[in-house]
């Protein structure tokens, strides 16, 4: 009985890479935007992190 | 450069401020009636359109769409004129988006409290309704993005990425889960079956929760509580980090609606992993949005404002927590199916959602109204008996699922069920229920208050339609300086923004959704499997109009207490015909699987007549009305037609002669009653439903006796 819910995507050829594939698709990602941001100078975050703020005074010009 | 004069639309904040108060108290009283049924369900009141089956999805409509939408447009409304520095783009969207949604709500009162219902939860709305979620949701859109074309801010603040993002994932989510074939104006089919629909039904209630309640929310968090607290976001850096991790890992974790069904493991197990990675990007975003009052604790203790905002995002970080851990298979095992899972979403529900609603609503009803709150104490106390009221109604429920599983799972020295009959281990936590009810109502109580303080501050103030700003156009874009990082340069493009907002939640979709559909093909057929004679179809549908999956599952996972109770664990091959699939995510009553053929006709006619004449004690309500009504039959040629364009294999001309073998069984049933001294008109609905119940489950047990007969 155990073969009706066991293995029934075998048959789709290297499904057991898919989650590996995702797993690196993310990992790279996450890695590459946690470089950008620790490069990043700290007083761009700064006047970002200002925007609600001061809504009277564009920081942007 | 040359500043210009512009107006900020603060009406369409407003009439967004009035639906959301409006209907956060309806969609609550609606939630309160539910809950009051679970402890006596006269509440009912003995009509069809109170019961719980159609309420419950009222109520869940109610609260997400209607108090928490509103709530995000009025909140986004707001908060991209200001951060942009411009007025919304055209107020003629603007107006068709507010009364666009409010027509949405309208037709989902209209029709669910009817049963009118595709059946699948969070998304029960049928067909017509659905198109036109999707028209106003694009209405919506294209006025944010052509606001955010004509700014005059370079830079696109961090909240208004979450609601990029949330744009264009909802409208994915939506679009590919609402695939359905209408039979009728009010009756439609899901596209998909049995397992591929669950993967597909998960994917978008999960992440519902995710680009509903969680993103647009976080968006508003990250310009409200700096609004609030007039300090900056504690983190900017890590408000990035924040925003592509939270985005890009909550796509893939839907499957852990799923754990110990008949999905396929690697669909499982990718669920759980990335449910549990989530806890990262959450608890970040959560500290962020906590740290950055930091230094500022003294005016959370005066401002009510901030009071709210403190406990809703506290309670953010406790259920992002829960739910990771609630998606490791063995705590799911226990959790699944029980009020555990209840009280998860409402510690989300009532505290991130609704305390972070209402201290938006305090912040921005005194600024619209150029006044002072009327009075802070109310205010202060709406906040401490929101607080228990939360309290109140969670810790019963967690008492209530811990209790219940565990007497689901309980054996005795003999190896025998402990407590065999469900209706024990219902019984038994009753009094959680009425603890339930009752934090229920003094949360209600809070929001009234709430009501009474807002109007009073906008009537001892004046409302400013228009409010005058100033700021520079923006200047011609120059190219990127050398050493700029690709993302700052996004961060100034909206378009780009929104493809690669879209690239990394359609990753996920894909990798995930894709294979599912393979499954079509590689879900290993169970020759004994058939499609559903017209009667047990007519009767499905009664069983989806109903709204019995609330409280009934249709899905026994393979433990040795779940066989023990109900019989054979479901396999995937039994649900292939299945459009809508009906495994339900909480039981309340008992599994129904297996249930074909456990009991006679006439239990069921006397059962479903009266409930506690059959399970003294029960709360499961009566349903008088199935004996009165006739079945209708004028629609079932045209549902086996349609069930036929979905794949189901019945024969060719088929829906010609369907009639015929419906009235065939339904006198059969008959028969079978008036055996036990029961007389009952074959075509009334009832008949229909006990058809569909009987046969449920039942396929795999052919199989059974016939394999034991061929042995002999």
């Amino acid at each position: 009985m155990l073969k009706f819910i066991k293995h029934h995507l075998d048959t789709i050829a290297g499904i057991e890479v898919f989650p590996i594939i995702s797993f690196i698709i993310f990992f790279t990602f996450f890695l590459v935007v946690a470089a950008y941001v620790f490069k990043q100078r700290r007083e761009y975050f700064d006047q970002m992190g200002l925007m609600p703020l001061d809504e009277n005074q564009p920081s942007n010009q | 450069m040359e500043k210009e004069i512009f107006r900020y639309d603060n009406s369409i904040v407003r009439k967004f401020a009035y639906a959301t108060m409006a209907f956060g108290i309806i969609g609550m009283l609606v939630g309160l009636t539910a809950a009051l049924q679970m402890v006596d369900p006269m509440f009912n009141f003995l009509t069809s359109w109170l019961t719980f089956g159609r309420i419950r999805p009222l109520h869940t409509n109610a609260v997400i769409f209607a108090f928490v939408g509103n709530g995000i447009f009025m909140g986004v409304y707001y908060s991209l004129q200001r951060l942009l520095k411009t007025r919304m783009w055209s107020d003629l969207l603007s107006n068709i988006n507010f009364w666009g949604w409010q027509l949405i709500i309208l037709s989902a009162v209209a029709t669910l409290p009817f049963g009118i219902t595709t059946g699948k939860e969070y998304a029960e709305l049928e067909w017509f309704i659905d198109i036109a979620i999707a028209l106003i949701w694009v209405v919506f859109g294209l006025n944010m993005f052509m606001t955010i074309l004509n700014r005059r801010e370079r830079h696109l603040y961090v909240a208004i990425w979450f609601y990029i993002a949330t744009f264009v994932t909802v409208a994915m989510l939506h679009i590919v889960n609402s695939f359905e074939l209408p039979v009728s104006l009010f009756k439609s089919y899901s596209w998909y079956a049995g397992v591929q629909d669950a993967l597909v039904q998960w994917w978008y209630g999960h992440n519902a929760v995710a680009f509903f309640l969680t993103t647009p929310y976080l968006g508003l968090m990250y310009y409200f509580i700096p609004k609030a607290s007039n300090r900056p976001v504690y983190s900017y850096r890590l408000s990035i980090v924040h925003f592509w991790a939270l985005i890009f890992i909550y796509i893939w974790a839907g499957p852990h609606h799923l754990l110990y069904s008949s999905l396929p493991d690697w669909a499982q197990n990718l669920g759980v992993v990335f449910s549990f990675m989530l806890i990262a990007p959450s608890w970040g975003g959560m500290l962020n949005g906590l740290l950055t009052l930091r230094g500022a604790w003294d005016r959370v203790r005066e401002s009510a404002v901030l009071k709210f905002m403190v406990v809703a995002v506290t309670a953010y970080g406790m259920s992002t927590f829960e739910g990771p851990m609630l998606s490791l298979k063995n705590v799911n095992a226990i959790s699944h199916f029980t009020d555990w899972t209840v009280a998860h979403v409402h510690i989300g529900g009532l505290g991130w959602n609704g305390f972070m609603t209402f201290g938006i609503l305090y912040f921005l009803v005194p600024k619209l109204w150029r006044t002072k709150l009327y009075s802070d104490k109310l205010a202060n106390f709406h906040f401490w008996i929101g607080t228990l009221g939360i309290l109140f109604y969670a810790l019963p429920m967690y008492w209530a699922g811990f209790t219940q599983s565990l007497m689901w799972k309980e054996f005795t020295q003999e190896g025998f069920l402990a407590y065999p009959n469900f209706l024990e281990t219902v019984t038994q936590i009753k009094p959680m229920y009425a603890a339930r009810a009752f934090g229920g109502f003094i949360y209600i109580i809070g929001v009234v208050a709430m009501l009474y303080n807002l109007i009073m501050t906008m009537k001892q103030g004046e409302f400013q339609k228009e409010e005058e700003a100033s700021a520079a156009p923006l200047a011609k874009e120059e190219p990127a300086h050398a050493g700029e990082g690709w993302h700052r340069v996004i961060e100034r493009r909206p378009v780009q923004m929104l493809v690669f907002s879209l690239v990394a939640v359609a990753i996920g979709g894909i990798i995930e959704i894709v294979p599912t559909m393979l499954i079509e093909s590689n879900v290993p057929t169970i020759a004994s499997v058939k499609p559903y004679t017209p009667l047990e179809l007519e009767g499905r549908d009664i069983y989806i109009r109903e709204g019995c999956y609330n409280c009934h599952s249709q899905m026994i996972r393979p433990f040795r207490s779940e066989t023990e109770r109900y019989g054979e664990y479901s396999k995937a091959g039994e649900f292939v015909y299945d459009h809508p699939f009906q495994w339900g995510s909480k039981r309340t009553g008992p599994d129904l699987h297996r249930v074909g053929g456990k009991y006679p006709d006439s239990w069921h006619y006397n059962h479903m007549w009266d409930p506690s004449a059959m399970s003294p004690g029960t709360i499961m309500p009566s349903y008088p009305w199935l004996f009165e009504n006739a079945l209708n039959t004028d629609l079932t040629a045209k549902k086996i037609s349609a069930m036929k364009t979905l794949g189901v294999p019945y024969d060719e001309g088929y829906e010609e002669i369907a009639l015929n073998d419906l009235n065939a069984q339904a006198e059969q049933i008959a028969a079978n009653l008036k055996k036990d001294n029961i007389e009952v008109v074959p075509q009334t609905e009832i008949v229909a439903l006990i058809a569909y119940l009987q046969r449920l489950g039942t396929d795999i047990k052919v199989k059974d006796s016939q394999a034991a007969m061929v042995n002999q």
